[in-house]
């Protein structure tokens, strides 16, 4: 079993409530990540990708083409952005569990689409203490 | 006292490669490879995870010092500041990605350990860059 993984970081804005919750119950809950008015993370994403080392080239898929993948699907929407503006959010808490989720569901289908490979996991890191993974474990 | 521990021991080492697949000439190894096709040189950093039971007279899974000097011998002695391509035997036909690196690595420490004891690496190229390959016991 071979996995690589290549790392990324952007800078985004957010701010942890919920719309089906009242001010006190968001405030209860999410703490000072609830301030209206934001705050912000350089997140960090390690994105893992699995296949098959096709023999000329030696590698599972160049890294170049999730670059461009990453910039596009990532980079583009949510770098220097305000995570609960973005549609990919629209009705999400931009929790790390939920960042994560969601960078799955758009990084998947386009590796799937545009590589040999396929996406094993996505691993979120909000801050130096927090980090949130989804996907294959083994 | 039942589930299996995992001790990771890491080294570094660096080594200098240019990506060369013996099935390109070399205009093709440039259009393949860009500027991994000239030499280059990196800064490896290898995790090597063995996982077992502590042998319940030592408490260890294997002993750090034996799995040091074997990775003295078997991995440093090998590839450390020395050129992937010309001064090993292994990238004459594959170019030395990662992924073939790790492979590579992998190979020579399924060897080299106890053949019960499950195995697994992780090598990072740089900050932004890691393979891992997990396997199980030979």
């Amino acid at each position: 079993m071979i996995e690589l993984t290549r790392r990324y970081a952007f800078p985004a804005a957010h701010v942890l409530r919920s719309e089906s919750l009242d001010e006190r119950e968001n405030e209860r809950i999410f703490g000072k990540c609830a301030n209206a008015n934001g705050h912000g993370h350089n997140y960090g994403v390690e994105v893992t990708v699995s296949g098959r080392v096709e023999p000329v080239s030696g590698q599972i898929l160049p890294p170049s083409e999730l670059d461009r993948i990453f910039e596009q699907v990532v980079m583009e929407p949510f770098s220097h952005r305000m995570l609960n503006e973005a549609s990919a959010f629209n009705g999400i808490v931009p929790t790390a569990e939920n960042i994560a989720l969601v960078l799955q569901e758009l990084l998947a289908p386009e590796i799937e689409r545009r590589t040999n490979a396929e996406l094993s996991r996505v691993r979120v890191i909000e801050t130096s203490r927090n980090s949130c993974e989804v996907g294959e474990f083994r | 006292m039942d589930s299996p521990v995992r001790i990771t021991r890491a080294i570094e080492f660096s080594s200098s490669l240019r990506y060369a697949s013996a099935d390109l000439d070399e205009a093709g190894n440039r259009e393949r490879f860009g500027a991994a096709a000239f030499r280059h040189g990196h800064n490896y950093r290898l995790e090597v995870t063995l996982s077992g039971h502590p042998d319940p007279v030592t408490g260890m899974v294997v002993n750090l010092a034996d799995l040091k000097l074997l990775l003295e011998r078997e991995i440093m002695e090998r590839f450390d500041h020395r050129d992937l391509n010309d001064d090993t035997p292994y990238f004459e036909k594959r170019p030395p990605t990662p992924e073939n690196v790790a492979t590579v690595i992998f190979e020579i420490l399924r060897e080299a350990v106890p053949a019960q004891t499950p195995l697994s690496i992780r090598l990072h190229q740089d900050a932004d860059l890691f393979v891992d390959i997990r396997g199980s016991s030979r």
